[in-house]
């Protein structure tokens, strides 16, 4: 049930996107198509999940027991950025398919919020390591849903006519501030 | 000067060479600011202990204990506040996972009765504007001089007598959760110790 | 390029939220208010100042291929500073309890290591130039960015709140909660730019 809870929670209640303003630069940059916001979630997804769970490792079981939790944003965002490029390395080698969906938005991830995000906020909320690990799949569904709907919408932008002073980034940040009431919606759910 | 190659010796020093600087730096500042840290974090509980119990003369916060839970799910802090000896009033950190944001924390004072002194939150996640009304003093005025064990808190919708703020009916009924929870575990507590 | 112009060009025509759309994630979670606005863009042009000075002093002595982690660590090392610094004397909390400025930044303050204005500055300015410029240059565009952030800030907070920097100026009936909630960062943030591109073009 807790499970539960907290799936439902990260995917609408507080998506991460739309009501903790993580990763908002991606989202803005590669949501123009469908295709590319997909392959941008699938990165994400993967990344997130791993690097969730080595950051959840390296904190209790490294810097709790010298007592340096102050070390935890250098170490965490030296882990991150090493593991993407492990990732990148490893996707090369035994999955070309793989690599080739993923691999250009690969690099993009180490300065996404987002995963950093997400690695501390589950130290906040002390969860153990299988709550972490459903919070971070399930927040970066979360991540993902709301990055594909807007890419649905503003492909349909292309079509319409808009402002001359709109155009670009005012038109999705406001877009996005819609969705983002759309998504208060959920509020209450769990 | 020319840039320096990127020869493995290199890269291997340059690396070590800034990460020995930036624990050094970091060390220091730790040690710097870790007392400050901790002053801050004893002064923030200090100052709502403060809020709820009325004059004291000990140190509530050095002679804090933990009682459990009413259903066993965690743990609060009771702060004991003694005048010339005599309890005047504890002060039970309390908290429940209801809130609309998830978890409220709360610092009830109770005087020896059980009855509602004073009410302070420490932390809180709720919408602002609707949901944050619960740290209004108008809001806790509802509460003082109630005594649980009378008449269980609970909004007028659930059949209690508090009314709830308007549009936010599940932050005011956390809220009434945390204190009920700090009232009952504080009572089983105290029956468990006479 | 003469200092006075490095320094400005950040503050202005370079605008880091503005112009170049850099850093949304803290410019809209942490423009509730004024104040929180402000506090984080001083943060922000704390680190960004002493990283663009540090990675110039440096720059010159790390080899390219380590390049990116050694001015991460700088960067991350620099912000545990300020995080430290914070949670020890900006952390008493208001007088009617309300949460100190650190517990309201909260995790803003670690993310400022992937804040991408910090790491664009190093890469396109602090590593290529002098110390005492790229310093200036840090600070500009910290205090673009906190100018930035000031002002969205106080828009949200006055149609919000009705106050700006705690200041009441409008009567609680015509608070628009919207805006400091989520949708109203976007909303708010997509207009300023929006009339920032409309002043350009004149």
């Amino acid at each position: 049930m807790e499970y539960i809870m907290i799936i439902i929670t990260a995917i609408f209640v507080n998506n991460i996107l739309l009501s903790q303003f993580l990763g908002i630069c991606p989202f803005i940059g590669v949501s123009n198509k469908i295709s590319t916001s997909l392959g941008m979630s699938g990165a994400i997804m993967f990344v997130m999940t791993i690097a969730t769970i080595s950051t959840w490792l390296i904190y209790n079981y490294l810097l709790v027991p010298f007592g340096i939790e102050f070390m935890q944003t250098i170490s965490f965002i030296l882990v991150i950025a090493a593991l993407v490029q492990m990732v990148e390395i490893i996707l090369k080698k035994t999955s070309p398919a793989l690599y080739q969906a993923l691999g250009v938005y690969l690099p993009l991830i180490t300065t996404n919020c987002a995963i950093l995000g997400v690695a501390l906020l589950v130290i906040q909320k002390d969860y153990d390591l299988i709550r972490s690990v459903v919070f971070s799949v399930s927040t970066s569904a979360g991540y993902a849903l709301a990055l594909i709907i807007f890419a649905g919408i503003r492909e349909q932008f292309e079509l319409a006519e808009i402002p001359q002073g709109l155009k670009g980034v005012p038109i999705a940040l406001i877009t996005a501030g819609i969705l983002a009431m759309a998504f208060m919606g959920f509020a209450g759910l769990a | 000067m020319a840039k320096k190659e990127s020869t493995l010796w290199n890269l291997l020093s340059t690396l070590v060479m800034i990460t020995f600087f930036s624990s050094a730096l970091l060390g220091g500042t730790y040690l710097l600011t870790k007392d400050p840290i901790a002053e801050a974090a004893a002064e923030k509980k200090n100052f709502a202990i403060k809020k709820v119990l009325p004059g004291f003369d000990n140190h509530p916060g050095q002679e804090s204990y933990t009682i459990q839970s009413i259903d066993q799910t965690g743990e609060l802090i009771g702060y004991p506040g003694l005048s010339e000896g005599k309890l005047v009033g504890t002060a039970v950190e309390t908290y429940t996972m209801k809130g609309f944001g998830g978890l409220i924390r709360l610092m009830v004072g109770l005087d020896p009765e059980g009855k509602i002194l004073s009410i302070s939150v420490l932390e809180q996640k709720e919408t602002p504007g609707l949901g944050t009304h619960i740290t209004d003093k108008e809001f806790q005025d509802l509460f003082i001089g109630k005594n649980p064990g009378e008449m269980p808190l609970k909004v007028r919708k659930d059949g209690g007598d508090i009314d709830a703020i308007t549009a936010a009916t599940i932050s005011s009924r956390a809220f009434c959760d945390a204190v009920q929870r700090a009232y009952d575990s504080w009572k089983n507590h105290t029956k468990k110790n006479d | 390029m003469s200092l006075m112009k490095i320094f400005t060009n950040g503050f202005i025509k370079e605008n880091p939220l503005f112009v170049l759309v850099l850093g949304t994630c803290p410019s809209l979670a942490t423009t509730t208010s004024a104040t929180n606005g402000l506090g984080m863009g001083l943060a922000t042009t704390f680190v960004l100042g002493l990283s663009n000075l540090a990675i110039a002093l440096t720059a010159r002595h790390i080899p390219d291929k380590v390049r990116i982690p050694a001015f991460i660590v700088i960067i991350a090392t620099l912000v545990t500073i300020v995080d430290l610094l914070m949670s020890a004397w900006v952390n008493s909390p208001g007088p009617n309890g309300e949460p100190s400025l650190y517990d309201q930044l909260g995790i803003f303050i670690p993310l400022i290591v992937v804040n991408c204005i910090v790491l664009g500055r190093a890469e396109a300015f602090a590593s290529k130039n002098k110390p005492i410029a790229s310093l200036l240059d840090g600070l500009g565009s910290g205090l673009g960015f906190t100018f930035a952030l000031s002002l969205v800030g106080s828009i949200r907070e006055l149609l919000g709140s009705g106050s700006v920097f705690g200041l009441n100026l409008l009567p609680a009936q015509s608070n628009i909660l919207i805006f400091i909630l989520a949708p109203g960062g976007f909303i708010v943030l997509g207009y300023v730019i929006a009339l920032v591109n409309r002043l350009k073009r004149t």
